[in-house]
């Protein structure tokens, strides 16, 4: 009989769900505050979330200590770009830098599941949506964690999005107004937290526009 | 001497023709599928006229919740109940099974079924299927001996206890009876600390939520008061509903292909009558 050795697992999953929705002049992105290992909630009011830059938001599932790691890397390099170049990020640089981090440790990844949202050079709601190797994609909604497969399908149905591949390229954000968007993220989140036991207790909802960001919180189920 | 080997007709019991042949898909990579998992808490206590068992209504697969109001707390006799955690089709058999041999021995007897009864019955399957039958159980009842409280384990082994829990949200329910038990409670602190009991483990524990159902037994009578307390209500409902639209699909292309005509009419005389 093989001797079974104790092997050195370095990764933990603690749930989590997020979504982001671009539209013409706003971006939404949300996240819930439970962290979770296992059948055990470690706290019911962690942020997900986290402002890169003006008019750049990552919210991010999974491995919260490589999470965090991830975030520190991002802002150090934020940082250095101010110095340098005296401005902000724009969101699109910010998507291309956070695929370049998640691929430079494609054998040993981040356990992170990234949305980025925010606003482009013109103003526009853009999401980037990423898995954790660094693949990323931009779209006019997306859904990350462990709840993304309950609400993915949703939003494909209330916001179809033209095929990326259409030419001339149709632009992917939605239709709706920004509170009809908000509404609609405060509903999916509900309905997720009801059936995925990694999701719940609050939900916190940045809304990114030309005015500037604000955030809003909604209570969801604590079971 | 010759040994002959005939094939004999099962006399009941679960069969292991295919526990080989899973054994060899699994060793390939094959993930057998999962079972639905009461991840559960389920409490009980004993107090002054007799006792109080406790559930939550959550039934999981994995992560995600089958079940938002599932019923946990089963029926063995008129005086004796059962609350169940572990694989669902488990603790669901072995009770309704233990619940119809009992029914069969009071038409013997003729007299009301006894706790021990039931808890020997259940162990003893439990024990002769070595913790395959993954069901982990709180027994409580009131007979002529008075009331009684067991925990029962998927291997057999049981326990007979003032108060008890069980499932993967015991710990957080033995916490609140072991700051608040006492000897010699009244129904309605009974009551309270058993739901007590059961909200801490919907709230602590990720594989309990949902609702808190309660069954009060005493010599005089059972009391099973589903949904006793009904602590997490949906938290927001889109103001502007949703609609639907057809398309969200889209067609890529469209081929009609007309079937031949197989039927071919025959007029047959008479056949007005079956008109209209």
């Amino acid at each position: 009989m093989a001797h079974k050795q104790q092997r050195f697992d370095p990764y933990d999953m603690n749930g989590g769900t997020c979504v982001a929705i671009a539209g013409a002049d706003y971006c939404v992105i949300a996240a819930d505050t439970r962290m979770s290992t296992g059948y055990s909630i470690l706290t019911r009011d962690y942020s997900k979330l986290c402002k890169l830059a003006d008019k750049c938001i990552m919210a991010s599932g999974g491995f919260q200590a490589d999470v965090k790691a991830l975030q520190k890397a991002l802002s150090a390099k934020h940082l250095i770009y101010q110095h340098q170049h005296g401005k902000q990020v724009s969101c699109p640089a910010m998507g291309q830098l956070l695929s370049n981090t998640l691929y430079y440790k494609r054998f040993f990844p981040y356990y992170a599941f990234n949305v980025l949202g925010g606003l482009d050079n013109e103003g526009k709601g853009c999401v980037y949506t990423y898995d954790a190797v660094g693949s990323y994609e931009r779209v006019g909604y997306s859904a990350q964690g462990s709840g993304s497969t309950l609400i993915m399908p949703v939003l494909d149905n209330q916001l179809k999005s033209p095929s990326p591949l259409l030419l001339p390229a149709v632009d992917a954000v939605t239709p709706l107004l920004e509170a009809e968007a908000i509404d609609l993220v405060k509903d999916v989140f509900a309905s997720a937290t009801e059936r995925d036991i990694y999701t719940g207790d609050r939900l916190e909802i940045m809304v990114v526009n030309a005015a500037g960001t604000r955030t809003e919180y909604v209570e969801l189920r604590k079971d | 001497m010759a040994q002959s080997v005939i094939e004999v007709p099962s006399k009941g019991g679960f069969s292991f023709d295919l526990c080989v042949r899973n054994d060899m898909l699994a060793k390939k990579g094959v993930q057998l599928p999962s079972y639905r998992k009461t991840g559960t808490t389920i409490v009980g206590l004993v107090y002054k006229d007799g006792v109080v068992l406790g559930a939550d209504t959550r039934a999981t697969e994995g992560s995600i919740v089958c079940d938002k109001n599932c019923e946990k707390i089963h029926y063995m006799a008129p005086n004796i109940y059962c609350c169940g955690a572990g694989t669902a089709a488990d603790t669901e058999a072995v009770t309704d099974m233990v619940s119809s041999q009992l029914n069969l021995h009071r038409y013997a007897t003729g007299r009301q079924s006894r706790v021990v009864t039931a808890l020997t019955l259940l162990k003893t399957h439990l024990f002769s299927y070595q913790g395959q039958v993954s069901a982990a159980l709180v027994l409580g009842g009131v007979d002529v001996t008075g009331p009684h409280l067991h925990t029962i384990y998927p291997h057999g082994s049981t326990d007979s206890l003032p108060y008890a829990t069980m499932g993967s949200g015991s710990l957080a329910a033995m916490a609140m009876f072991e700051s608040q038990y006492r000897e010699g409670m009244t129904r309605e602190e009974g009551i309270h600390l058993v739901s007590e009991a059961i909200r801490s483990g919907i709230f602590n524990d990720l594989g309990s939520g949902s609702n808190v159902d309660v069954c009060v037994i005493t010599k005089d009578g059972t009391e099973y008061l589903r949904n006793h307390m009904l602590p997490n209500p949906r938290t927001y409902v889109s103001t502007r509903g949703f609609s639907f639209a057809k398309g969200q699909t889209e067609v890529l292309s469209t081929k009609i292909k007309q079937l031949k005509e197989k039927v071919v009419e025959v007029a047959v005389e008479g056949a007005d009558a079956m008109e209209e």
